[in-house]
C-alpha cells in the first residue's frame, strides 16, 4: 500500500507536467514578445537589469494603447546563463508561445546559441547588448542594439594611449566566454597598431575564483594597466587579488563591468577601474534622461546599462510593430532593418547594413558603487 | 626567485582549500564507501548560513577573531542539520539498495540543493562578511604572508589532526571503523549503526561548513552554483590522496592546488585545467589506489 500512494504522487506529478507544458493558449488580441535572459545564474544580473529595461518599455506601450489596437505579452524565460538553456528556451518561446520575435541575451556565448534557431525559425531576434561580432553574422534576422566588440576593443585601446598613456598593458581574459576573447584580441590588435606592447596574455575559467597565479606571473611584467574583459563577478575577485598581490596598475575592462555588484563583490580594489559602457547615468541626451526618470519611478533604483539596453532593444521593437498593419516575420525583419536615427536611452540608434547599431561607447571610472563618466568616443 | 616563492605561496593556500573540502569526501568515504556528491552543495549551504548570520547580527564589516568564531558555528550548525536531513531523507531508506542507486541520489541531492539554493537565495552572487583582517605577518624574500594564507593552512592541518584523532583514539572512532568494516557484524557486536552513520555525516559537513567560511573569507563573492567547481576538484583530490585516508585528502589537495598554480606560472594558463588533470592521470596511472591509500584486492 505504502508504494501505491508514492506512485500515485509521480503518476500525478508527471501527467500534470505532460498538461502544463502541452499547450498555451492563443489569444489573437495579443502579440507575443519573448525575452530569454539570465535570471538565475553567476551573472544573473544581467538578465534581470535587461528583462526590467525591456518590461518599462513594454508596459509604456501597452499604457498608451499598445500596437494598433493589440496589447503585448512578454515571456521570459531563463536560460540560468548556460547555452544549451538558451537554445532550449528560444525553441521553446518559438514553437509553443509562438513569439512574434525574440529579445535577448547579453552574453555573446548564448546569443550565438540561440541565433541560428531564430534564423532557421525566420522570427527577428534582437540581443540588447551582445557585443561580439559573429552575432550578427548568424544570418538577416538577427540584429543588435548596442555596439560591437571591434569598437569597443578599439576605444579601450585609444583610451589607454591617450588618456592612461600607457605603453606595457597585461591581458586577462576569460578563455570559455567569446564575448572576453573578442574584446581581448581587438584591443591587443589596436593597441600594437598605437605602437603598445602586450606585456603577458593570461586567461582563466568560467568558474575560477583563484587567479593569483595569472596575477603574480602579470606582476612579474610590470603592466602600466591590465586589461580584464570580463565579467562582473569575477572581476571583483580579480580586482582584490591583485591588490593583495601589490600590483598598482588600473584595471580597464568593458561593458561585462557594468553591475552594481562589481563594487560590493571588489570593494575599494575596483575603485578607479575603467570600462566602456552603452551609456552613463551622467548623460545629459533628453531620451537618456527620460529613460532614466520612468525606471526609477517603475522599480526605485537606478538602472544599469543594460538595462538602458534592454529598454532600446524593446522600444525598436516596437516602433516597427507599429508600423505594419498586419505581422509578417518577414515584414517584422524589414522594419527593424529600416531603423534610423531612433532616439533610445543609449543614443541615437542606426542599424547599419551588418544588423549592428551604430551608435557611440562611453568610458566611465568605478568610484564606488556609482560611476563617473570620463569621455565618449564616436565611431 | 620572487615569483617562484609567490607561485608557492598561492599553489598552497589554494590546495589546503581544496584539502579542507576533501577531508569530508575522504572521510564519508572512509566509513560508508559512499561518495557523497552532495558535500560540495552542503558547503554551499554553510556559506549562506554565515551570511545570514553576519546580516542578522550586523557582523557584515566588522572583522576579528570573534566574528571568525560565531560564522563558524552557524555555518557548522546549519551543515550539520542539513547533513543529518539529508541523510535520514535520502540515503537512509537506500542503505539496502545497491550503491549504485545511494550515488545516483547523492548526485540528485545536489543538484536539488543547487537549486533550492537558486530559488531561496536568489541566483546573483553575494557579497561574503569580512572575517578577518588581512594583514601581512611576515615577509620572506619580497614575498608577503598574509592572514588568510595561515589561517587557512592551519585550520586544515588542525582539522586533520582532529579527525585523525577521531577515528583512531576514541570510542565513537572505533565503532566507525567497525561500520565501515562490516556493517552487519558491527550491528550484531552492538554498535548503533545508525547513530554511528549519522555521526560521520556530522563531523563530515562541519568540515564543510568550516571550508565555507574560509573560502567565503578568501574569495569573498558566494553564490549556490559555488560548490560545484570546488567541490570537483577536492573529489579529485581525496581520489588523488587515497579516498579514505584522512592525511592523504590533505596531501591530495596541496599537490593539487600546487600543481595548478606552476602549470598557470610556467606553461600555460588557458591550459590549466588540462594539464593539471593530467598530471593527476599520471599519478593515479602509477598508484591507482592513491597516494596513501590502501591497495584492496576485490574479493569476487
Amino acid at each position: 500500500m505504502q508504494m501505491n500512494w508514492k506512485k500515485l504522487i509521480v503518476a500525478s506529478l508527471v501527467s500534470s507536467f505532460a498538461l502544463t507544458s502541452g499547450c498555451t493558449k492563443k489569444n489573437s488580441n495579443e502579440i507575443v514578445v519573448g525575452h530569454f535572459g539570465s535570471m538565475t545564474g553567476s551573472d544573473a544580473t544581467f538578465g534581470q537589469s535587461t528583462d526590467d529595461g525591456i518590461r518599462l518599455a513594454i508596459d509604456q506601450a501597452n499604457a498608451a494603447g499598445g500596437v494598433n489596437g493589440k496589447k503585448i505579452k512578454l515571456i521570459t524565460m531563463d536560460t540560468q546563463g548556460k547555452s544549451e538553456e538558451a537554445a532550449s528556451v528560444v525553441t521553446r518561446l518559438i514553437e509553443q508561445e509562438k513569439v512574434v520575435a525574440v529579445l535577448g541575451e547579453v552574453a555573446s556565448t548564448r546569443s550565438l546559441a540561440a541565433a541560428p534557431i531564430a534564423q532557421a525559425k525566420k522570427i527577428p531576434m534582437i540581443t540588447p547588448s551582445s557585443t561580439n561580432p559573429k552575432v550578427t553574422e548568424v544570418g538577416d534576422y538577427v540584429f543588435r542594439v548596442c555596439f560591437i566588440d571591434p569598437f569597443q576593443g578599439t576605444v579601450m585601446a585609444k583610451f589607454a594611449v591617450e588618456n592612461l598613456k600607457a605603453k606595457k598593458v597585461a591581458i586577462l581574459r576569460e578563455v570559455s566566454s567569446d564575448y572576453s576573447m573578442g574584446l581581448s584580441d581587438f584591443f591587443i590588435a589596436k593597441f600594437k597598431e598605437l605602437g603598445g606592447e602586450i606585456v603577458a596574455d593570461a586567461s582563466y575559467q568560467n568558474q575560477d575564483k583563484d587567479f593569483k597565479a595569472q596575477l603574480t606571473q602579470i606582476k612579474s611584467k610590470n603592466p602600466e594597466a591590465i586589461f580584464v574583459p570580463g565579467y562582473y563577478t569575477q572581476v571583483g575577485l580579480i580586482a582584490r587579488q591583485a591588490r593583495e598581490l601589490g600590483i598598482k596598475a588600473p584595471l580597464m575592462g568593458g561593458d561585462g563591468w557594468d553591475s552594481s555588484k562589481l563594487f560590493e563583490i571588489g570593494g575599494e580594489a575596483v575603485n578607479g577601474g575603467y570600462f566602456s559602457n552603452h551609456y552613463s547615468t551622467d548623460s545629459t541626451d533628453p531620451a537618456a534622461i527620460e529613460f532614466m526618470t520612468k525606471f526609477k519611478a517603475k522599480y526605485n533604483k537606478s538602472p544599469d546599462g543594460l538595462s538602458a539596453a534592454g529598454y532600446d532593444a524593446a522600444q525598436i521593437l516596437v516602433a516597427a510593430l507599429k508600423t505594419l498593419p498586419e505581422i509578417t516575420p518577414s515584414a517584422l525583419r524589414d522594419a527593424i532593418a529600416k531603423t534610423t536615427n531612433f532616439p533610445g536611452a543609449t543614443g541615437n540608434i542606426t542599424i547599419n547594413e551588418q544588423r549592428n547599431a551604430t551608435k557611440s561607447a562611453v568610458v566611465v571610472q568605478v568610484q564606488g558603487p556609482t560611476n563617473k563618466f570620463i569621455t565618449s568616443i564616436a565611431p | 626567485m620572487q615569483d617562484f616563492l609567490q607561485h608557492l605561496l598561492n599553489g598552497i593556500s589554494l590546495g589546503s582549500i581544496y584539502a579542507l573540502i576533501a577531508l569530508g569526501y575522504t572521510m564519508v568515504y572512509g566509513i560508508l564507501q559512499l561518495i557523497n556528491f552532495a558535500h560540495s552543495d552542503v558547503y554551499m549551504v554553510g556559506a549562506f548560513a554565515a551570511y545570514y548570520v553576519a546580516s542578522l547580527v550586523g557582523l557584515q564589516d566588522s572583522p576579528g577573531f570573534s566574528t571568525l568564531l560565531v560564522l563558524l558555528a552557524a555555518s557548522m550548525v546549519a551543515c550539520s542539520l542539513l547533513a543529518l536531513a539529508i541523510e535520514r531523507l535520502a540515503y537512509r531508506p537506500l542503505r539496502k539498495a545497491p550503491k549504485l542507486n545511494i550515488l545516483i541520489t547523492a548526485i540528485g541531492v545536489s543538484l536539488f540543493l543547487q537549486y533550492f539554493g537558486q530559488a531561496v537565495f536568489g541566483a546573483e552572487p553575494k557579497k561574503f562578511p569580512a572575517v578577518l583582517e588581512n594583514k601581512v605577518l611576515v615577509s620572506v624574500a619580497g614575498v608577503d604572508v598574509k592572514t588568510f594564507d595561515i589561517a587557512v593552512l592551519f585550520i586544515t592541518v588542525v582539522m586533520m589532526l582532529v579527525l585523525n584523532f577521531i577515528i583512531f583514539k576514541t570510542k565513537l572512532g572505533k565503532a566507525m571503523r567497525a561500520v565501515s568494516t562490516n556493517m552487519k557484524v558491527a550491528s550484531m557486536m552492538g554498535v548503533n549503526t545508525d547513530r554511528i552513520i549519522a555521526f560521520t555525516f556530522i563531523v563530515g559537513s562541519s568540515l564543510a561548513g568550516v571550508g565555507s567560511v574560509l573560502v567565503g573569507m578568501k574569495y569573498p563573492s558566494i553564490d549556490p552554483l559555488m560548490g560545484t567547481l570546488f567541490g570537483l576538484k577536492a573529489f579529485v583530490a581525496a581520489v588523488l590522496g587515497g579516498i579514505g585516508s584522512i592525511p592523504g585528502a590533505v596531501l591530495g589537495g596541496i599537490i593539487m592546488g600546487l600543481s595548478e598554480e606552476m602549470v598557470v606560472a610556467y606553461l600555460s594558463s588557458t591550459y590549466r585545467d588540462a594539464l593539471a588533470f593530467g598530471i593527476l592521470i599520471v599519478i593515479l596511472v602509477f598508484k591507482p589506489s592513491g597516494l596513501l591509500g590502501k591497495s584492496q584486492i576485490e574479493k569476487v
